[in-house]
């Protein structure tokens, strides 16, 4: 992919706002999601990172301000059109009906599946429908045919092999006869992450996809969001842990309040003051024992004021974006390395 | 940035080879079983009675029918019995137990509820009115059809009523189906009860006995009236299967894998009433049905609706063929109502279902 058409390929939201009884959940917010790039989106409760992700998956129609897929209008878009290009990954997911761990899984590849009510390129909805009568007609026999005789479903080896694949990376491949209401909650979001991977859609919208996971798979379900990433997916990761969005993301979009409060590198946007100032709370900034990447600790009550310890060991140019947060409470050597 | 790669090896995982698993199979043999169960059902059902017909001499008298001769003996008037009188009120109730327990089924997948029944959308109540008002007013312009059509008209008007009420900006939430279904159904529940209490007697006994239920009804005029609106409706939802299986993720994840859950929720609801009021309109108030039918096949056969909605037709029809031979036979010669059999039958499993889902989930709170 060449980097202009890169730059084209996404999510867009320009100046989105949406307001439920006069309150503004989202306050003209614009953030590009785009190809290859894992974008953290972070902020207190209540700060709209849901009502966000719901405008940008097109779940919600924004108020004012519009969001863009690949440079086009989210609503010209169809749903079955729209699952091809974008997954969305909920907080959580109710199953009502007892359905095992790899039927969840195959159900991700509904939009890929070749089915008897429409025709299987119908990536500009509309065209084609009013095709002959007879042609339905025969075309819904055969698929109830299908239906009650069980000549095979409509899913192939591939949707299997796509299932059994994104079940793997997830660490869910020895769930695959369990029924999903019977699995704890970190194996459920695990499972429902694996539905989400088998959908094999471009852009992934991940609301909190580390909910409920222990420190190992909170670590798997990340590492597996940058592979994707770096294999050409714009990945969208709602995540609660700063450390965690500092560490893996490309791009940190910080929310308070439905206002974009700043967007851009972690060390540029994850600023004890900015921080101290979206969670109330003072924070230490300091650089990850390991990583070039910042560490972020709420100090608590009365610890003192919002700081930075350590320097981070960055050029000038990065440096020069730091300006605004150089009220530290200690400067030091870096504490490893 | 390259410190960051302290995972990459995991995250790499290689993809599993998809060899020596399969797509996980649906239990298809449960319909045969089912198919040959409804069978055997409505043999024992048509041939018992006054005139006792054996299987062997129903199956010969039906197949002399196809032109194919089976040596076994059989009377004239055990014929006459079977073709004129048993026949028709046992594929009627087969008919009905089908569309009843697949629009139930349906429905329990629409509302994302195992305890939903048809009658939530209205048809029932809409039915029930649309035949009392016909009775105690005494109109009667379409003759003996008159009180089907009725019924009929009335239960797919206010299934109609409640789709719109719940309507707003194109999108009908399920929280609010049911909660207008629940107006509706109170609303023609009084108008039902007002034209019920300005009946003559004689009328009142008309409207007691189709509120009851019963496959009375079951000459080859009605099921000529009553199997096309089934048939249509029993052939066109198990269409509906795989987009029912994604709706048990919730609506929003539905929508997510391009589904467009707005269109599925009115083919269901359209289709559930059709089956529903062709049903009700020809046999009266049947209960538990198709609260039941579904629930117990799910419990055998798992919850794909691929496979729940043919198994409940076929599994509906049995029950409904079964309940109303234990009508006819249970207080012979007279003959009990059939909603007294299905609900006397569907209540206690209807109690265990509250007791297991207690059991299971801890209650409500």
């Amino acid at each position: 992919m060449t980097p202009e058409l890169a730059a084209a390929k996404g999510l867009e939201a320009r100046g989105v706002t949406y307001r439920v009884g006069g309150r503004a959940l989202v306050e003209d917010v614009s953030l590009a999601l785009r190809a290859g790039e894992l974008l953290a989106v972070a902020g207190p409760n209540g700060a709209g990172k849901s009502t966000l992700l719901r405008l940008l998956a097109g779940d919600l129609a924004p108020i004012s301000g519009e969001v863009l897929l690949d440079g086009r209008p989210l609503a010209s878009y169809s749903a079955a059109a729209l699952a091809r290009r974008r997954a969305v990954m909920p907080q959580s997911t109710i199953l009502t009906f007892a359905f095992t761990a790899l039927q969840v899984v195959l159900m991700g590849r509904y939009p890929h599946l070749r089915r008897g009510d429409r025709t299987s390129t119908d990536e500009e909805e509309g065209s084609g429908r009013r095709s002959a009568a007879g042609r339905r007609w025969a075309a819904m026999a055969a698929s109830w045919l299908q239906t009650a005789l069980g000549a095979g479903g409509t899913e192939g080896p591939e949707d299997l092999a796509a299932a059994l694949t994104a079940m793997a990376r997830t660490d869910t491949s020895h769930l695959i006869e369990r029924r999903y209401p019977t699995l704890s909650g970190g194996e459920q979001t695990r499972v429902t992450l694996a539905r989400v991977l088998a959908q094999e859609a471009p852009l992934l919208l991940l609301d909190e996809p580390t909910a409920h996971l222990d420190p190992r798979h909170q670590v798997t379900a990340l590492d597996l969001a940058r592979a994707l990433a770096r294999q050409g997916a714009g990945v969208l990761v709602v995540v609660h842990d700063l450390n965690l969005a500092a560490v893996y993301a490309d791009r940190v979009a910080l929310l308070d309040g439905g206002r974009l409060v700043a967007s851009g590198d972690p060390w540029a946007v994850l600023a004890p003051q900015r921080l101290a100032a979206v969670f109330g709370l003072p924070f230490a900034v300091t650089r990850h024992p390991l990583l070039d990447r910042p560490l972020v600790v709420p100090l608590p009550a009365g610890a003192g004021a919002a700081g930075s310890i350590g320097g981070h060991g960055r050029d000038d140019q990065d440096r020069g974006r730091h300006q605004t947060h150089e009220l530290v409470i200690g400067r030091s050597e870096p504490l490893c390395m | 940035m390259s410190t960051i790669d302290i995972g990459a090896a995991r995250s790499a995982t290689a993809p599993v080879s998809p060899t020596g698993l399969r797509l996980p199979a649906l239990p298809w043999a449960a319909l045969p079983l089912l198919a040959m169960t409804l069978a055997g059902a409505m043999l024992l059902a048509a041939g018992t009675g006054a005139v006792s017909i054996a299987p062997g001499q129903a199956a010969a008298i039906l197949l002399s029918r196809a032109g194919m001769a089976l040596p076994v003996e059989y009377t004239a008037q055990q014929e006459a019995v079977l073709l004129a009188i048993r026949l028709p009120r046992v594929l009627l109730a087969a008919f009905v137990g089908a569309g009843l327990a697949a629009a139930g089924a349906t429905l329990q997948g629409i509302f994302r509820n195992p305890l939903a029944d048809p009658g939530l959308i209205g048809v029932s109540s809409g039915a029930a009115t649309g035949a009392v008002a016909v009775i105690v007013l005494g109109l009667r312009p379409l003759g003996l059809y008159t009180l089907p059509a009725a019924a009929f008209a009335g239960g797919l008007l206010a299934t109609l009523l409640v789709y719109r009420l719940a309507r707003r900006g194109g999108r009908t939430e399920v929280t609010t189906l049911l909660l207008v279904g629940l107006a509706v159904n109170a609303l023609l529940g009084a108008l039902t009860s007002f034209l019920t209490f300005r009946a003559t007697d004689p009328q009142l006994r008309s409207i007691v006995f189709w509120l009851m239920g019963g496959m009375g009804a079951g000459t080859w005029p009605t099921l000529g009236m009553a199997v096309p609106f089934l048939a249509v409706a029993l052939l066109l939802l198990p269409r509906l299967g795989r987009p029912l299986n994604l709706l048990a993720l919730g609506e929003g994840e539905a929508g997510h894998l391009g589904l467009d859950t707005e269109r599925l929720r009115l083919a269901a609801i359209a289709l559930a009433a059709l089956a529903t009021g062709a049903g009700v309109a020809v046999a009266g108030m049947i209960g538990f049905v198709g609260l039941v039918t579904p629930h117990l096949l799910r419990l055998a056969i798992g919850p794909d609706h691929r496979m729940l909605l043919p198994a409940s037709a076929l599994g509906g029809a049995t029950l409904l063929v079964l309940a109303d031979l234990a009508a006819r036979m249970a207080v012979r010669p007279a003959e009990l109502p059939l909603g007294v059999v299905t609900a006397t039958a569907g209540a206690p499993f209807f109690l265990y279902l509250i007791h297991r889902t207690r059991e299971q989930h801890g209650g409500w709170g």
